[in-house]
């Protein structure tokens, strides 16, 4: 079959129960959600499933069709391994489509206890080249890798085209890394917390946010990362999202807060033989994931007809009202 | 509780953009004075600066390995292109010893014995066996792992190797910021970065020093320095420090090390001697004890 | 200024006992805890905080602290002498509007109709789980069920033509969209 005609599949973020129930609804192919700990990398309060809301959010997903990956994307802690491995057989176990996952040794350990589950290589893994990616596909029998964010169309071409069998699946839409994904420590650096041992970035327990004079000023661990001035929208200080110091001038100097948007390069993305189209989000409401599942599948529904795609909506939905197409157009760098 | 083995002190790779004569004298230095086992050389953060060492490097390697120093070739830490995978695959193919820091090279090796960089995510005693068992003879962890996590890893091996003095590199992004603070493409970066020989201060909007950034990498602002720690990390059983090199007198650095890890100083007079060398920030221990990595000595949380 | 009930209202409502307030609001919650029996371990360590939930266009403030299958509710004039974990404020109509789903939190935030302080990870666990909880009008009045649709529809026609009235913020919650499939 040729891979470039098939139409994309649509991966969506499930943050809570409701929200799977929502992107299910909302017309997703497949969701994706973690356990209410470490073992994610969107370890945030009061999102998440337990093991019987992952077991029925299961069970909802398949009466409709969709599939449910579950992500221990995380990299595993010294000492504490077991909170993973438990992690495994109980998504294995709940019936998970597939697994999405980081470490290596994680990796190495799921494949040998569960030989025909299917695994995903996560955007934390950082795999963005060819041998990177066979590493992954012939020594683990890796089924799809999520490509990382700082990555050009061209060089998703090369990558898709020599990943294969190996499927690929790329962001589209939602909240932007600017840095490579799973070698970050920005966080731990400011917080003491990271991604990478805790599944949190800027944690909301290090985020103060202040009045001063009309101005809402947003502080992580304590620094200044961002002042909201009278007026102007407000937004969470991611730490590379901010204003910063250099040079003598004061700029966004990592990213502006801006929002990944490639809606534009959907069918460059599909023609070039990526499979699956991810939006990010599992932090956002069901409002925002009910207008941004429903806007996608319009488009991949209308591409698959060989019709033009109308996503004026989903400008409304990024925060500070910008988005961009990231990494993916040359001139971004 | 007291190991009786040496530890061993590495040299890693120059992050930043120094000009090519500098370097080739910073290693002339190093390969003669500086009492370290083993010396990283090869450009990690930037291929384009690659060319600049590519008439130089062999002949600085040639240099230390006179010196007595084991050479190390350190590679890119975020390759996407081509020509930058192939320059991996051609150091590889000529059998010198390897740095991954990314797992292209570790696919690449196949097996063949080679060190880990602080690029690559060890952060569990599961992770290191399977790197090992991979070929890493050594491998250097992830700055930010604390003190507690660090005697699990090196327990049973010896292959541990911590990041003790430097900024730490926090993050690696497609996008470069010193083109970026200057204005212009990175395609046509005129090398800007040559500029800052210990990167380029990053202050938050109420003037506090927080970041640094040497291209596309972004470190700390503080200065990474773990005299007050030796002992712990000796009696761990890591294998050897990783001394990652700042503007500053690195045999000096080099030498408050040899004699704190020897016993022949203590951590006090370590840390006085370290203050008075002239230091791009703050003497931090953060993450080591556990903390935001960029707690200062004497900062609690 | 947007959303907010008119000063009249304020200074009528400012002589009026809190009493039948605080009850009518400890009826509501516990209609919906009722609804929701995981709302509190959703919340994890941070059942049991104080959440102070402060309608600026009105002279009372709720202080609310959910904990396992229920959730306390007080109602008082300020909260001067009140110690609390975090405040979340807003006019009540946008307040109203998160509960019955009218409202995304982060859009509230973003435009700033809602201003949070105080323990930011508690505020983040209590919307998480107030999202999570898809609470509406009628569950929250503890309605039968089979009267639910037609009266949720007939709440929604008369916030709908509050809200207009006194210039809220835009609708942005699934609640009232016809999800396509």
């Amino acid at each position: 079959m040729n891979q470039a005609t098939r139409r994309p599949e649509l991966i969506c973020p499930a943050g809570t129960p409701a929200g799977l129930r929502t992107a299910v609804d909302a017309g997703a192919h497949a969701v994706y959600c973690g356990f209410r700990d470490e073992t994610n990398a969107r370890n945030f309060p009061g999102l998440n499933f337990d093991r019987k809301e992952l077991r029925d959010g299961i069970a909802y997903a398949h009466e409709h069709d969709v599939k449910v990956l579950v992500a221990l994307n995380t990299f595993m802690r010294a000492g504490a391994i077991d909170l993973w491995k438990r992690g495994i057989d109980d998504a294995v176990e709940a019936g998970a489509d597939a697994l999405i996952l980081a470490d290596i040794a994680l990796i190495a350990h799921t494949r040998q206890a569960y030989p025909k589950q299917r695994l995903h290589l996560s955007v934390q893994a950082a795999a963005a080249t060819p041998e990177a990616i066979a590493f992954y596909r012939d020594r683990f029998g890796i089924a799809r890798i999520v490509l990382p964010r700082v990555l050009t169309v061209e060089e998703i071409a090369r990558l898709a085209a020599a990943a294969a069998p190996c499927e690929t699946e790329v962001f589209v839409f939602g909240g932007l890394c600017v840095m490579a994904e799973g070698r970050c420590l920005l966080s731990s650096y400011a917080t003491g917390k990271s991604p990478n041992m805790t599944g949190v970035c800027s944690p909301p327990s290090h985020v103060d946010y202040r009045e001063e004079n009309g101005d809402l000023i947003a502080s992580v661990g304590g620094f200044v990362v961002e002042r909201f001035e009278k007026g102007d929208p407000a937004g969470y200080p991611t730490l590379c999202k901010g204003r910063y110091r250099a040079n003598g001038s004061l700029s966004h100097l990592f990213e502006d807060p801006v929002s990944l948007n490639a809606v534009d390069l959907l069918q460059n993305l599909a023609n070039v033989g990526v499979t699956a189209f991810k939006i990010e989000g599992r932090q956002r409401g069901r409002a925002y994931v009910a207008t941004a599942v429903q806007a996608f599948r319009r488009a991949v529904d209308a591409m698959a007809a060989g019709e033009k795609i109308d996503v004026a909506e989903l400008r409304a939905l990024t925060e500070g009202q910008r988005d961009t197409t990231g990494a993916y157009k040359k001139a971004w760098r | 509780m007291s190991t009786t083995s040496r530890i061993s002190l590495t040299l890693g790779p120059v992050l930043y953009n120094w000009p090519t004569d500098h370097w080739v004298d910073f290693y002339a230095r190093i390969a003669d004075e500086a009492p370290v086992d083993r010396v990283c050389v090869g450009e990690v953060v930037c291929s384009k600066r690659q060319t600049f060492r590519d008439d130089v490097m062999f002949r600085v390697a040639e240099r230390l390995a006179l010196g007595g120093k084991e050479v190390v070739y350190s590679t890119l830490a975020l390759p996407t292109a081509k020509r930058e995978v192939d320059a991996i695959r051609e150091l590889v193919e000529a059998n010198y010893l390897i740095e991954a820091n990314d797992i292209t090279a570790v696919h690449l090796l196949n097996g063949r014995p080679h060190i880990i960089g602080p690029f690559l995510n060890v952060y569990n005693e599961a992770t290191l066996a399977l790197h090992r068992s991979l070929g890493a003879t050594r491998v250097c962890l992830p700055p930010e792992l604390s003190l507690e996590a660090i005697r699990i890893l090196a327990a049973g091996n010896d292959a541990v190797e911590v990041l003790a003095f430097g900024r730490a590199p926090l993050a690696l992004s497609a996008r470069c910021y010193h083109a970026r603070v200057h204005a212009v493409h990175k395609d046509a970066c005129q090398f800007v970065c040559e500029n800052d020989a210990d990167g380029l201060d990053v202050l938050t909007m109420d003037g506090k020093p927080f970041l640094s950034v040497n291209g596309i990498q972004t470190l700390g602002y503080v200065v990474t320095a773990a005299t007050r720690q030796i002992g712990d990390l000796a009696d761990a059983g890591v294998a050897s420090l990783r001394l990652s090199p700042q503007s500053c007198d690195m045999i000096r650095v080099a030498k408050i090390f040899r004699n704190l890890a020897d016993a022949h100083i203590t951590e006090e007079e370590a840390t006085e001697a370290l203050a008075v060398v002239a230091l791009p920030g703050p003497l931090s221990d953060g993450y080591l004890r556990g903390l935001p990595g960029v707690r200062h000595f004497d900062e609690v949380d | 200024m947007r959303g907010h009930l008119p000063p009249v209202i304020a200074k009528v409502a400012s002589i009026l006992p809190l009493l039948p307030l605080e009850l009518v609001a400890r009826h509501l919650i516990a209609n919906a805890m009722a609804a929701r029996p995981s709302f509190a371990s959703r919340l994890a360590e941070h059942a049991g905080r104080t959440f102070a939930i402060d309608p600026v266009d009105c002279p009372f403030v709720f202080l609310l602290v959910p904990s396992e299958g229920r959730a306390s509710v007080r109602v008082v004039r300020d909260l001067s002498d009140a110690p609390h974990d975090a405040r979340i404020a807003a006019p009540l109509i946008v307040l109203l509007g998160m509960i019955d789903g009218t409202y995304d939190g982060d859009a509230l935030f973003f435009s700033r109709d809602l201003s949070i302080d105080g323990d930011t990870a508690a505020v983040l666990a209590l919307r998480n789980a107030i999202e999570n909880a898809e609470l509406d009008p009628s569950l929250v009045l503890g309605l039968p069920r089979r009267v639910r649709g037609p009266f949720n529809g007939a709440a929604g026609f008369v916030l709908g033509n509050l809200r207009r009235a006194l210039d809220a913020p835009e609708e942005s919650g699934p609640g009232r969209k016809a999800l396509i499939a």
